[in-house]
């Protein structure tokens, strides 16, 4: 049986990706940012996933305004690296895990999730950014990875509650999957930010760390966080923390918070990163 | 009946809605095409003649034409999008944010290092109507 045995919680900054591939991450303003990930990089190269299962928004990069999926589920077996704008960034390409993510795709939809297929997708900076920092480096990534994609671009995102709910719905197709595999599932994006507008750089410390202690201790009050509530509170893009409630649905309702990193400013943003593992 | 919008009141912020998203779609569409090396050197070689291939109103097309980061916003761009337009001009995400809140990028980004803008004072318009 596969199993998930923890969940990892982190920022996509595109300026993180950006100062590790132009070699600035000895620069003091980024130094602290990377110092904070070498325990995690440490815990994962330990934990060695079989696969890991990335929560990400895309940037108007594999979806325009064309089609607008809320949910979508990577099944391809190999995910090309985006141009933003300035060119793919020089990482290896993303490997999936189609038999996995088909799994998933059979059993979420009979449980009354009808998340949409995706065979063709590049992946932009929201899912690779998170892979630099929990695996450095690397010529190529050590497990395959099944994308998941939210919207979060177009508003209205779906609820705190809904993506919870998804979470337990992974959870239950991972867990129905006939093969031993070993799996950790990452919820990216946030926390409290603003790009966009005179409001831009809007940080809330306190918001940021009441969500990091409920996310371990109580995440039924997460769930209920009303979409005006982020807004107001975080800033227009802090509602990317909703992805992060994919990956608590999907764990245990007791959890062991393993570690936890939180550093303001990473460009625009308040990054907020956490490492939660099931006690079963 | 439309859905009411709890978040008008936010100040200094274009919530992407449905309305926002149908009167930018080619704005958006324009921009997303800049992720083309080819299109980039399309752009830059006549911007007015590139941007009339896009059924877009000519708000629309000076707003882009002016870099006025934030009307883009107001007339249904979206940030990612219109950062892909500041890609194009070399521009990053800290650069046209310090623009859209009209500091310098000296003195914006000394307040992200200062923890950022805090939400107190930040919250409602009726807290920046006596704003200077």
């Amino acid at each position: 049986m596969a199993k998930i045995i923890a969940g990892v919680a982190t920022s996509h900054i595109p300026a993180v990706g950006a100062a590790l591939d132009n070699g600035k991450s000895g620069e003091p303003y980024w130094r602290p940012v990377f110092e904070g990930f070498e325990r995690s990089k440490e815990w994962i190269a330990k934990v060695k996933p079989d696969v890991c299962i990335v929560v990400y928004n895309d940037h108007a990069s594999a979806f325009s305004l064309d089609v607008v999926p809320t949910f979508a589920i990577g099944c391809a077996a190999e995910f090309p690296i985006a141009d933003e704008g300035w060119g793919p960034r020089p990482v290896p390409p993303v490997k999936g895990h189609p038999e996995l993510a088909w799994h998933i795709v059979q059993s979420a939809v009979l449980d009354e999730f009808d998340i949409t297929i995706v065979n063709k997708m590049d992946v932009d900076h929201g899912l690779t950014v998170p892979l630099s920092l929990m695996f450095g480096q690397p010529k190529e990534w050590p497990c395959p990875i099944i994308p998941i994609c939210v919207n979060v671009v177009v508003y209205p995102v779906p609820t705190g509650h809904r993506c919870y709910m998804l979470g337990k719905a992974i959870r239950k197709a991972v867990e129905s999957f006939d093969r031993d595999l070993k799996i950790v599932i990452f919820g990216t994006g946030g926390m409290s930010h603003q790009l966009q507008g005179p409001r831009a750089g809007l940080i809330n410390m306190e918001f940021d760390k009441r969500f990091l202690d409920n996310l371990t201790r109580d995440p039924s009050t997460l769930v209920r966080i009303p979409h005006i509530e982020y807004l107001r509170e975080t800033g227009s893009e802090g509602i990317e923390m909703v992805m992060w409630l994919i990956m608590r649905g999907a764990l245990d309702d007791q959890v062991e918070e393993v570690y936890r990193f939180y550093h303001v400013p990473a460009s625009n943003t308040a990054l907020g990163h956490i490492i939660l593992e099931n006690k079963s | 009946m439309a859905l009411p919008k709890d978040y008008d009141d936010l100040p200094g912020t274009v919530v992407f809605d449905a309305d926002q998203a149908r009167r930018g779609y080619h704005l958006n569409m324009f921009c997303m095409s800049l992720m083309k090396a080819e299109n980039r050197a399309a752009f830059k070689a006549d911007e007015r003649a590139y941007l009339d291939r896009y059924p877009m109103n000519e708000e629309q097309k000076q707003a882009i034409l002016k870099r006025d980061w934030n009307g883009m916003l107001q007339l249904g761009g979206n940030i990612y999008f219109t950062a892909k337009l500041a890609a194009t001009d070399g521009l990053s995400f800290q650069q046209i944010a310090a623009m859209m809140t009209g500091s310098t990028q000296a003195d914006y980004a000394q307040m992200m290092l200062n923890g950022g803008r805090p939400p107190e004072g930040n919250r409602s318009k009726s807290e920046w109507k006596n704003r200077g």
